[in-house]
């Protein structure tokens, strides 16, 4: 494979790639939190 | 009697007879580290072992980094196999608090774009004639994260270690003068002083940081099995920060092991700057590149964050986007005194920490991303 080839391939698919992969980690912390949202203590809710 | 005096004393002075003009300059750049991080604060966990570890290697005749020298050994042992970062990355798991990203998570894209310098640079290593392998370890100084630049660089291109090593903590710790004037050329003063809503600082629960850590390094090692040491190291340090039973790995990992591997990792990174193989032309281009690299980070980062701002109706403050960069939370200290400076009733610190705490993550999936592409590509072993 030569040079520019290489370089270019492994830029494109590593800017998208990385967008990619993050992007759908942030939904599944989306989907995290909403199969585990957050329930405040039981003391602290008879306190309030 | 006569002759064994003679050789006795020249044995004496081996070494002043030997020291050559490149072992000088290299044991002076070994003071300068020295000076700089004891006397400048600039990161000096690393900068001070490196600076000893590159006068120790540079005495003439003292071979520590020849067969069975106390260097070669440590340097063998944790750098050639790649698990003195790995460790590393453990304790900063351990150490890293990712809840801001968890209350914003959509942040975490600001930290894709600041990876993006790692690519750009790539391409331009090529273009100055550097091999493949030699230019991935170039340009992931663009990672702005140490032990992610060292596990590449030993990995791929371990002559290069040294360089690479000192350009990415050098500059690391020179984020607060690198990024501002790249903040203040890329953003109108109208778009610096956008008040960003107080960060929404909903409660994250408890099982939500416990699980997070688990679902990433199980999806995002599937999708670049090759970076799943990088990921798998990082979460587990902070899986055994958040799950709260296990105080005492959680400590030792922050505290002991961080500071041992980090001595002995600065000491063999220093090992690695030998005269013959670190003066060249090559190493100006390597610390010219980084330096590059990192303001390319910042730049893109500014622009995708002038993309959110206008996608939102003005509601993002680009500046934030600087701090998709993996240098934690000193990037994010910097946007938020540069937001200062233009609008007093600006607090975009927390804001800036997720997009922060989203570089960390980011500067290691892209490496990961780039290694698995790397074995996609044949270019290195499966």
């Amino acid at each position: 494979m030569d040079t520019w080839t290489f370089g270019w391939t492994l830029a494109l698919i590593g800017m998208g790639g990385t967008m990619l992969v993050l992007w759908l980690l942030s939904l599944i912390i989306l989907l995290i939190k909403k199969i585990f949202p957050h329930r405040p203590e039981p003391s602290a809710a008879k306190k309030g | 009697m006569e002759s064994a005096l003679v050789n006795g004393i020249q044995g004496l002075f081996l070494g002043v007879v030997n020291i050559g003009i490149g072992q000088v300059i290299m044991i002076a750049a070994a003071c300068l580290l020295l000076y700089l991080g004891i006397k400048k604060g600039y990161e000096p966990l690393l900068l001070v072992p490196i600076g000893f570890g590159a006068i120790l290697v540079n005495i003439p005749e003292a071979n520590m980094m020849g067969e069975g020298g106390f260097l070669r050994f440590f340097y063998d042992a944790g750098v050639r196999t790649e698990i003195f970062p790995l460790l590393i990355f453990i304790g900063i798991g351990a150490m890293t608090d990712f809840q801001p990203l968890l209350q914003n998570p959509k942040i975490i894209l600001l930290g894709a774009a600041g990876q993006f310098g790692i690519f750009i640079t790539l391409l331009l290593a090529l273009a100055l004639g550097f091999d493949k392998l030699d230019a991935v370890a170039v340009a992931v100084i663009g990672a702005c994260d140490g032990p992610t630049a060292i596990y590449v660089s030993s990995k791929f291109a371990p002559h290069m270690l040294g360089a690479v090593s000192v350009a990415a903590y050098s500059y690391m710790s020179l984020v607060p003068l690198i990024q501002p004037p790249i903040m203040r050329a890329l953003t109108t003063e109208k778009e610096r002083k956008i008040i960003m809503g107080a960060a929404k600082l909903e409660p994250i629960s408890k099982t939500t940081r416990i699980v997070f850590p688990i679902v990433v390094t199980i999806f995002a090692s599937i999708l670049a099995p090759k970076g799943a040491p990088l990921i798998g190291t990082v979460m587990l340090g902070n899986l055994l920060r958040e799950c709260g039973v296990v105080e005492r790995l959680k400590s030792a990992s922050e505290n002991e092991i961080a500071n041992i591997v980090t001595l002995l990792l600065g000491l063999c990174i220093g090992a690695t700057m030998e005269a013959d193989k670190f003066l060249k032309a090559q190493t100006l281009l390597v610390l010219l590149l980084g330096f590059v690299a990192i303001s390319l980070d910042t730049a893109v980062g500014l622009l995708f964050g002038k993309a959110m701002c206008a996608l939102t109706g003005g509601k993002i403050n680009p500046l934030i986007g600087a701090a998709g960069i993996s240098a934690f939370p000193m990037s994010a200290r910097v946007v938020q005194a540069e937001g200062q400076k233009y609008n007093k009733k600006s607090y975009l610190l927390m804001h800036a920490m997720s997009a922060n705490a989203g570089g960390q993550i980011g500067s290691v999936i892209a490496a990961a991303v780039m290694l698995s592409v790397l074995q996609g590509m044949g270019i290195v072993a499966g």
